[in-house]
């Protein structure tokens, strides 16, 4: 069989073999070749079930319930709570802060990571050609890296006598320690992760920007049309597909923003960092696995919603 | 998407955009992309400047840039710190078991869904969008309370287990199979080749490209994956590097030994960034690809 790579050579032999009626024939081998689909797609099949369709099930019957981490080894001993988790949720000042620093975390980190993404891609765009690729390495470099030595290395240089206030101080400012500071310590914390992602909306930005026909930008420049309004006129409208992508790639991401809080802050000082994640880890580590289980719900929703309707601002235009 | 498309063709327009653009100021643009990179990579800088400086030298004078005397002092004394071999090894069979998980499940997965026409092909293909979307905050604790109920708390399967067949691997294959001409399988379908046969001998061998951005991707994944082993690890015998680091950083946050500290940065970072500058080109297609790391 390793000899009929060659397409087409043995098909004029082959078509006859399946017997029966032909109608019966397409039937059959429709009815195998679903089964053999299905036993390809099994192995995922069972992951997704076990570890995506079942826990998103389980943690909204969870969160109608007043399931602890005592309860485990007897899960139906637990009491059916209705909606009081979610009212105990949102009567929960911690938790409203929490959704506030998340709002935060958005508003900045997306808006800066994709500022900065678009600009270095339209950089590299611009027709440069020595260093490009170097530049490109660089830039997508913190993508890969490991949160838990980042975080590290950021509390090492954002430390009262660390490297960054070494700077400051050089210039005549005493600098504070960042980390304990309940107004310095969210920027830190937002900084790291837009550090980490800035590379990955460059990179599809970049994308984006290659797909657009070259004829386009050589008419407008015969038109008498400038660099800025090219961008203007252009650029932004053509890439808006792409700022789709990225914009709800980078907004769900933050949403969920998780390893930086709890790596360089453990979401203090007083909370100023807690984001929603991470007040989903620390009910669920204080044994409250009903409570935990809402806000994570809360979380779902949030996200799906900021999906939906970051769909339908932007695709009208589009 | 259309991305990775899009990224191979960047070769080809770059020589008609050099041509297009030559009025834009170049010391400026070459100015403000250095001065970028710099600030990109001051983060290694420091990570590796402390890492070679002595114990005394960083109580001394914590925010030097640069050490007075080079020392690896602190990479000896972490390889001497107890546990760490183990996190190592445990990071290795981890990724191990993800990475040939992913070959196999995922690609098999993505194989039926770019190549079968079947009953609920639309499911399927649902399921894989869902899993990259559903947010793992919501799904942490029940996936916790399955592992235990499974018997895998504390386990390196425990660990491994939920990132045998990423969603982004699956997207990844079925993009890529879609490219394969049908008549290559069929081929060996007349033949009477099985359609495992058909899979294993022809289709993987065919997706070498794919077969590598899902290794490097899945690789990637779980070498970085920090909450997940988190919660699962409970023992030093079962945490990764990432789960040792932080809880022996966090162990150490009063003692202040930064030169270890960003030692075990260094360690835990090189092996994915060695990677990454080898094989750039399937990092980029991977995130690119799927928008998702």
């Amino acid at each position: 069989m390793t000899t009929t790579l060659v397409p087409g050579t043995r098909r004029a032999q082959g078509t006859r073999r399946t017997p029966g009626t032909p109608h019966r024939a397409r039937r059959s081998r429709g009815t195998r070749r679903t089964a053999v689909a299905w036993l390809f797609l099994a192995p995922f099949t069972l992951v997704f079930l076990l570890y995506t369709a079942i826990p998103t099930i389980a943690a909204l019957g969870f969160s109608l319930t007043d399931l602890r981490g005592t309860d485990l080894r007897h899960p139906l001993a637990v009491d059916f709570t209705g909606l009081e988790n979610y009212l105990r949720l949102f009567r929960d000042q911690s938790f409203l802060r929490d959704i506030l620093n998340t709002a935060l975390f958005v508003a900045v980190g997306v808006p800066m990571t994709m500022g900065i993404g678009f600009a270095l891609a339209v950089a590299l765009n611009s027709g440069i050609r020595r260093l490009r690729g170097v530049f490109r390495t660089v830039f997508f470099a913190p993508v890969v890296t490991n949160v838990v030595a980042v975080a590290l290395i950021w509390q090492y240089a954002f430390n009262e006598s660390g490297t960054v206030n070494k700077v400051l101080g050089a210039a005549g400012f005493s600098g504070p320690n960042w980390l304990d500071d309940p107004n310095l310590a969210m920027p830190v914390v937002i900084l790291l992760g837009v550090w980490r992602n800035f590379g990955t909306a460059m990179v599809l930005f970049l994308a984006g920007l290659q797909a657009i026909p070259e004829d386009v930008y050589e008419a407008a420049s015969l038109d008498g049309a400038g660099r800025w309004r090219q961008l203007r006129h252009i650029t932004l409208p053509l890439l808006l597909p792409t700022t789709l992508m990225v914009s709800v790639l980078l907004t769900v991401f933050y949403l969920q923003v998780f390893d930086e809080p709890y790596l360089l802050t453990n979401g203090g000082p007083l909370g100023s960092t807690e984001s929603v994640a991470l007040y989903t880890y620390h009910q669920f580590g204080s044994g409250e696995f009903g409570l935990s289980s809402a806000a994570s719900f809360v979380m779902l929703l949030l996200v799906a919603l900021v999906s939906v309707v970051q769909f339908r601002l932007l695709k009208p235009r589009a | 998407m259309t991305a990775v498309a899009a990224l191979e063709d960047a070769h080809m327009t770059t020589d008609r955009i050099v041509l297009r653009r030559r009025s834009v100021s170049r010391p400026l643009l070459y100015g403000a992309l250095v001065l970028c990179a710099l600030l990109t990579v001051l983060p290694f800088i420091w990570v590796i400047s402390g890492s070679l400086r002595g114990l005394d030298e960083i109580r001394s004078d914590p925010g030097a840039w640069l050490p007075h005397d080079v020392t690896f002092d602190n990479f000896v004394r972490l390889f001497r710190t107890e546990g760490f071999g183990q996190f190592r090894v445990n990071s290795i069979v981890v990724a191990t078991i993800v990475v040939v998980g992913n070959i196999v499940a995922a690609s098999a997965a993505g194989y039926a869904l770019a190549k079968f026409d079947f009953a609920g092909k639309r499911i399927a293909f649902g399921a894989v969008m869902a899993a990259m979307m559903v947010p793992f905050t919501t799904v942490f604790v029940t996936q916790f309370v399955i592992t235990v109920d499974m018997g895998l708390a504390d386990t390196l399967a425990g660990i491994a287990l939920p990132g045998v067949a990423m969603p982004m691997s699956v997207f990844i294959m079925r993009q890529y199979a879609m490219s394969i001409p049908d008549e290559l399988l069929e081929a060996a379908r007349i033949d009477g080749a099985s359609e495992f046969r058909i899979f294993f001998r022809i289709f993987l061998p065919l997706a070498g490209p794919a077969v590598a951005t899902i290794t490097i991707m899945s690789f990637l994944t779980s070498w970085n994956n920090f909450i997940w082993p988190l919660i699962v690890a409970q023992s030093m015998s079962t945490y990764t590097l990432p789960v040792g680091l932080a809880a022996t950083s966090q162990a150490a946050a009063h003692v202040t030994d930064y030169g270890l500290m960003l030692a075990g940065a260094i360690v835990v970072m090189l092996p994915v960034l060695v990677l990454f500058l080898l094989l750039q080109r399937y990092f980029v297609q991977g995130i690119a690809g799927t928008g998702m790391r």
